[in-house]
């Protein structure tokens, strides 16, 4: 369970969450909101990247400011842009990288990179340059990377966002198949119904939270587009 | 050498250990330059392309791993014979090459993990004074994955200056780079600490 007790963070002078307490237990919840209105702060507070100005966020009872090493290892995170996040030279080395320091043998390594790149159909390309691959492939590579370490949570600040249709439905329909529960940070409103909570971000409170429609509803209503989702 | 990318392979050069291909290449290195002479630029030419036939590669591998050096052989080669004569000249270049070749070779059958698994190893004894081995090894690996992507933001940012009328402006090119490059190194820093590396 995450849990976000009176969570205030600032940049400089600039106050960009306001008293937060949320307790996350949902398989799946997305986070919606207009630019620049937390949102991805918010995220970012999950797995110790931001650590609060004031309040706490806990892990399964770990506190991100004293264990962010313990909460890294549970809480994966994965970005927008896939090609700050790859940084080996090819697929498969980039996934093994991952595990370096899981005190695994080679033989171990291999298995568990090949197993999960063939859940993610790059298993042909495991040799391949990874600045090689199409967009698509690269955020898969990019999700692969971080879940062959098996976190419980999995964080993404807009996957999706460099992608075009097809490699944006490949990649949710991935998230949408884990085990894993998933925070969701994205502008495709699409993508987030049937979900059980989404989050509203504005000014750096939550404005609106519940299920996937009703909070589109109020995010709609916000930004001015008045339509129904 | 590192910018070559492996290519898969089961020959016995790939079955051999990083450690013991770095330290071939060391002696192969020393021998050529120490022993500088057209002979023994001729016999390891005649190796190293025996070696890459031995790992499964052809020609056109070879030749790529060279073509890189064609501009520095274009302007060397005839600046060394004017200097020093046509004997030291080929073998200054042949050196050069042969080298270059040989090195490449490493990278063509050996992963970069693997590599980077061998550096960490050998500088565990530098962690006695403050340096710490598997962030060098990471550094290594970070610099050679940048060289794709400041490739490509070069590439954008000349095409952005030529559709901007720009072409002869050295602002328009160097400065979205250099934006980029400290952007992307900021992100990269992000997802490192993000993936748990510097805990």
């Amino acid at each position: 369970m995450i849990q976000i007790e009176g969570v205030s963070h600032r940049y400089g002078d600039r106050e960009v969450l306001r008293d937060i307490n949320l307790s996350l237990v949902e398989q799946r919840v997305g986070v919606i909101g207009a630019n620049g209105s937390g949102k991805s702060t918010l995220a970012r507070l999950l797995n110790g990247l931001v650590v609060p100005s004031a309040g706490r966020v806990l892990v399964d009872g770990m506190d991100t400011a004293r264990d962010g090493a313990g909460v890294r290892r549970k809480v994966a995170f994965v970005f927008s842009d896939p090609d700050a996040q790859i940084v080996m030279p090819t697929v498969a080395e980039d996934v093994a990288f991952s595990l370096r320091r899981h005190g695994l043998g080679k033989v171990q390594v291999a298995e568990r990179v090949l197993e999960v790149l063939r859940r993610f159909g790059l298993d042909g390309h495991a040799d391949h340059p990874a600045h090689l691959l199409s967009s698509g492939q690269k955020q898969l590579l990019a999700l692969a990377s971080v879940l062959v370490t098996e976190p419980k949570v999995l964080v993404c600040d807009e996957p999706t966002t460099l992608l075009d249709l097809r490699n944006s439905r490949q990649v949710v329909g991935l998230l949408e198949s884990l085990a894993q529960r998933v925070v969701l940070v994205t502008h495709d409103l699409e993508v987030l119904h049937g979900w059980p909570r989404v989050l509203v971000v504005d000014g750096g409170r939550i404005v609106a939270d519940g299920p996937a429609e009703e909070s589109i509803g109020h995010y709609r209503g916000l930004m001015g587009a008045g339509r129904p989702c | 050498m590192l910018t070559s990318t492996y290519q898969t392979g089961t020959s016995p050069l790939h079955r051999s250990g990083a450690g013991a291909k770095l330290a071939g290449l060391l002696v192969f290195s020393t021998v050529l330059v120490v022993w500088r002479s057209p002979a023994t630029v001729l016999v390891f030419f005649v190796l190293v392309v025996g070696l890459y036939r031995v790992a499964g590669f052809g020609v056109r591998t070879l030749v790529s791993q060279v073509w890189p050096l064609r501009w520095i052989v274009v302007f060397l080669l005839p600046f060394q014979w004017w200097t020093a004569g046509w004997q030291f000249s080929l073998v200054v270049v042949g050196t050069l090459v042969v080298a270059v070749v040989g090195a490449a070779l490493i990278s063509l059958t050996t992963r970069v993990t693997d590599l980077l698994d061998v550096i960490a190893r050998v500088l565990e004894p530098a962690r006695a004074i403050g340096v710490d081995p598997e962030r060098v090894a990471l550094l290594l690996a970070l610099t050679i994955r940048a060289v794709p992507v400041i490739a490509g933001a070069l590439h954008e940012a000349r095409d952005a200056r030529r559709a901007r009328g720009l072409e002869r402006s050295t602002r328009a090119l160097v400065t979205p780079i250099v934006v980029r490059t400290i952007r992307h190194a900021d992100r990269v820093g992000e997802a490192l600490a993000a993936r748990g590396v510097d805990d």
